[in-house]
C-alpha cells in the first residue's frame, strides 16, 4: 500500500498504482522539465555543444600533425574517441551546474515537499542529460567525420561504441547530481572545473599512458576515461596504442566495469543527498 | 469544489493524533556551526494549530521561523522533541506528510526555466494527478490567482507579486489540509502584499489550515486568528491577536514637548485620555506617551487640550504596537539587537515583571 491511496484529495483523478509506475512517471515529468528548459532556451543547447565541436577542431588541427601514435597510426583518428569519451565526461559538469542552479532557487525544496518518488529528481535529470548526450555525440560524429575520422569496424562495433560512451556519461550524472547537491552556489560549482580539468587530461584522450612518467602513466591507465576511449578505440577500428598493461588489455571489460562501480557508489549517494538535503 | 472532512480533524486514540492540524512538542534543531561549534536554531519549540485556522508565527530575524516550517514540511529533521501534521509523525512518515502539505517557501520556488502554466502543470503531475486533471487543475489555479493573462509568459518576466502568487498556487494544487507559508510578503510592495493578503483569506475561507510566518505583527493581526511569537528558537507567547495586542499594550499616543519646562502639562493632558492607564514620562526625550483607547478621539483631545493651555509641541501622534514592542514587552529584549533595554525600553516596558511568566510557561 501506498501513502498515495490513502489520500482522498482530488478524488476521481488520483488512481491508486504501484509505487514502481509512479517512480517511472515522475522521472520522465523530471525530465520533461529539463527538456522543456532546453525547447524554451534552444541558444543553451548551442553553446553547450560549441565547446566540444571547438576543441574538437582546435586539438584536431593543432595538435594532429604534431602528435605520434606510438605503435603507429593517424594522430587524429586516434584523438576522435578520446575527445568523445573526454566530453562525456566532462558532461557531469553541465549535470552538476543544473542542480545547483535549481537548489538554489528553491525549486528542489518545492519537490522535496511534494509526495513524489524520492529516485525522480535524480532519475529525471539523468534521463534528460542522457538525451541530450546523444543528441551531442551525434554532433560531434558529424563532426569529426567531417575532417576524416572514420569508423572501420563494422556498424554493430561503432554503436557498441557509442553505447559505451553514454554508458560514462551516465554513470557520472549520479556523480554531477551528488556534487551538485554538495556545492553551495551556482559560483562555487566553477570551480569544479578546475578538479575535473586534470582528471580528464590525465587519461589517455591525447597521449598515450606510456609516453608519461610512471606514476602518472599508472594514474592515466586506470582513469575510467581512459578505459573508455581505449575500448571504444578498438570498437572503432582506430589506434589503439596501449602501454600493455593489465588495465589496458582490459578495456573492454573495464569500460563496462567503471561505470557500473561509479553509478553503484554515486546514485545512491545522490538519491540519499536528495532526501536529506538540509540546506 | 467541495472541502473534505480532514483526517486531522478527528481526534484519534490518545497519545497518536492530537486533533491538531500542526503540533510541535519540545522540537530542537541544531545547526553544526564553524569549528563543531553547535546552534540550536529551535530549542524546544512548541506549537499547536487548530485544524482550519490562519495560524501567525511572528518573530525577527533568525528566531527560527523558517526552520521551524522546513522541519513540519519534512524538509529538515529535527533532532529532538516530537512534530506532528495532519495527525502524522513528520519524522516517521515523511511521504504521507507531504501528499498532506502545500509549502511556499522564504523565496519563491517557481521553475524560471518555464512558464506559469508549464509550472503548474508540472507540479500537478508530480502530485500524480495525471495530464488532464494536472492541465485542468492549472488553468483553474491561473484563473483564481489572477494569472490567466501571463500564464504562457517565461516566469522570469513575472513581478514579484505574480511569482509569488504563482508560488502560492503551486502549493494549492492538491487543496493541502495543511499549508506553511513562510514570510510570503517579505520583499513584496504594497500592491503584491495585498495581493497575497487576498489570497490568504480565501484559502482560510475555503477551510485550509494555514501556518504563516512573518516579521510583521500587522501582517499576523490581520491574517491570522492565533499568532505564536517566537524567540531564539522558543514560542514564548501564544495568545489571540487581541490579547497579544493588550497585552503590549494597544495603540499609544506620543507626544513631544518642544520645551522641557512643559513636560508636566504635557503629561496632565495625555493623562486625562489615558483612562487612569501609565503615562510614561521620557524626559531627556521630552517625551510623553500613555495607552489609549479610542486614538482617534484620544489625539483630537490631547491636540486641543494642548492648544487651549497654550503648549507648543514639536511632534504629537499615535503608533501601533509594532514587533519590537511585542519583543521589549515579552522578552524585555528589542527584536533586532541582543542588546540589554536601553533607558527608553525601561520607561516603556513597565510592568515587565510578566517576561519571566511568558517564558516560562
Ligand atoms: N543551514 C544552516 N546552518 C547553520 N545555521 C543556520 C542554518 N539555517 C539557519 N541557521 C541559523 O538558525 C537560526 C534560525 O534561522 P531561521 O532561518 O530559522 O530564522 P528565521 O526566523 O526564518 O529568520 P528570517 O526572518 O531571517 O528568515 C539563525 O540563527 C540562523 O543563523
Ligand atoms: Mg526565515
Amino acid at each position: 500500500m501506498t501513502a498515495l491511496e490513502q489520500n482522498p484529495v482530488t478524488t476521481g483523478v488520483r488512481r491508486p498504482r504501484a509505487t514502481a509506475y509512479w517512480a517511472v512517471s515522475d522521472c520522465w515529468n523530471i525530465a520533461r522539465r529539463v527538456l522543456t528548459h532546453y525547447q524554451r532556451q534552444p541558444v543553451a543547447i548551442v553553446w553547450q555543444l560549441g565547446f566540444p565541436i571547438l576543441s574538437l577542431l582546435l586539438y584536431g588541427y593543432v595538435f594532429g600533425s604534431a602528435m605520434k601514435v606510438p605503435g603507429g597510426g593517424d594522430y587524429r583518428e586516434f584523438l576522435m574517441p578520446g575527445m568523445f569519451a573526454m566530453t562525456m565526461a566532462m558532461g557531469f559538469m553541465n549535470t552538476a551546474v543544473a542542480v545547483v542552479t535549481d537548489a538554489s532557487k528553491g525549486v528542489v525544496d518545492r519537490f522535496r515537499s511534494m509526495p513524489m518518488a524520492p529516485s525522480a529528481f535524480a532519475a529525471g535529470r539523468g534521463t534528460a542529460d542522457l538525451v541530450v548526450a546523444a543528441a551531442e555525440l551525434a554532433i560531434l560524429a558529424a563532426t569529426a567525420l567531417l575532417i576524416g575520422w572514420r569508423a572501420d569496424g563494422g556498424v554493430p562495433a561503432a554503436l557498441g561504441g557509442f553505447g559505451l560512451l553514454l554508458l560514462l556519461r551516465f554513470s557520472l550524472i549520479w556523480v554531477g547530481v551528488w556534487l551538485g547537491m554538495l556545492v553551495p552556489t551556482p559560483e562555487a560549482a566553477g570551480g569544479l572545473y578546475a578538479v575535473a580539468f586534470p582528471v580528464t587530461m590525465i587519461s589517455s584522450t591525447f597521449v598515450s599512458p606510456s609516453l608519461m612518467p610512471d606514476w602518472l602513466g599508472f594514474l592515466a591507465a586506470w582513469n575510467p576515461i581512459s578505459s573508455t576511449a581505449t575500448a571504444v578505440r578498438e570498437l572503432f577500428g582506430n589506434p589503439v596504442a596501449g602501454g600493455g598493461t593489465w588495465v589496458e588489455e582490459h578495456a573492454l571489460l573495464m569500460a563496462v566495469v567503471w561505470p557500473l562501480v561509479l553509478t553503484l557508489v554515486f546514485l545512491p549517494l545522490a538519491v540519499r543527498r536528495f532526501q536529506r538535503l538540509s540546506r | 469544489m467541495s472541502k473534505r472532512m480532514k483526517g486531522s480533524g478527528s481526534p484519534a486514540g490518545p497519545g497518536s493524533s492530537s486533533g491538531y492540524a500542526v503540533l510541535a512538542e519540545g522540537v530542537v534543531k541544531r545547526y553544526r556551526g564553524k569549528g563543531g561549534a553547535q546552534k540550536r536554531a529551535l530549542d524546544g519549540f512548541d506549537l499547536a494549530v487548530r485544524p482550519g485556522a490562519v495560524h501567525g508565527l511572528l518573530g525577527p530575524n533568525g528566531a527560527g521561523k523558517t526552520t521551524a516550517v522546513r522541519v513540519l514540511a519534512t524538509l529538515l529533521r529535527h533532532d529532538g522533541g516530537r512534530a506532528e501534521v495532519a495527525g502524522l509523525d513528520v519524522a516517521r512518515e515523511p511521504r504521507r506528510v507531504r501528499s498532506r502539505i502545500g509549502l511556499t517557501g522564504q523565496y519563491a520556488a517557481v521553475d524560471e526555466g518555464l512558464t506559469g502554466r508549464q509550472n503548474l502543470e508540472m507540479f500537478g503531475r508530480l502530485f500524480h494527478l495525471g495530464n488532464r486533471a494536472a492541465r485542468h487543475r492549472a488553468g483553474e489555479l491561473l484563473d483564481r490567482f489572477g494569472l490567466t493573462g501571463a500564464a504562457d509568459t517565461g516566469v522570469t518576466a513575472y513581478s514579484g507579486g505574480m511569482r509569488r502568487r504563482l508560488d502560492l498556487a503551486s502549493s494549492m494544487i492538491l487543496d493541502p489540509d495543511v499549508l506553511f507559508l513562510d514570510e510570503p510578503t517579505t520583499g513584496l510592495d504594497p500592491r503584491g502584499r495585498g495581493e497575497v493578503w487576498e489570497s490568504v483569506r480565501a484559502l482560510a475561507a475555503g477551510g485550509t489550515t494555514v501556518l504563516l510566518t512573518t516579521q510583521y505583527l500587522d501582517e499576523a493581526d490581520r491574517l491570522a486568528s492565533r499568532i505564536t511569537v517566537i524567540d531564539r528558537g522558543r514560542a514564548i507567547a501564544d495568545d489571540t491577536p487581541d490579547a497579544l495586542k493588550d497585552r503590549v499594550g494597544g495603540d499609544r499616543i506620543e507626544v513631544v514637548a518642544a520645551d522641557a519646562g512643559d513636560l508636566a502639562a504635557v503629561a496632565g493632558a495625555v493623562g486625562r485620555v489615558a483612562g487612569g492607564g501609565l503615562v510614561v514620562t521620557d524626559a531627556p526625550a521630552r517625551r510623553v506617551h500613555a495607552q489609549v483607547a479610542d486614538r482617534v478621539a484620544a489625539l483630537t483631545e490631547v491636540a486641543r487640550g494642548l492648544q487651549d493651555e497654550g503648549i507648543t509641541v514639536e511632534d504629537i501622534g499615535l503608533r501601533r504596537p509594532s514587533l519590537d514592542d511585542v519583543f521589549l514587552r515579552l522578552t524585555g529584549h528589542g527584536a533586532t539587537d541582543d542588546a540589554p533595554p536601553n533607558g527608553d525600553a525601561e520607561n516603556r516596558g513597565t510592568g515587565n515583571h510578566d517576561t519571566s511568566e511568558v517564558a516560562a510557561a
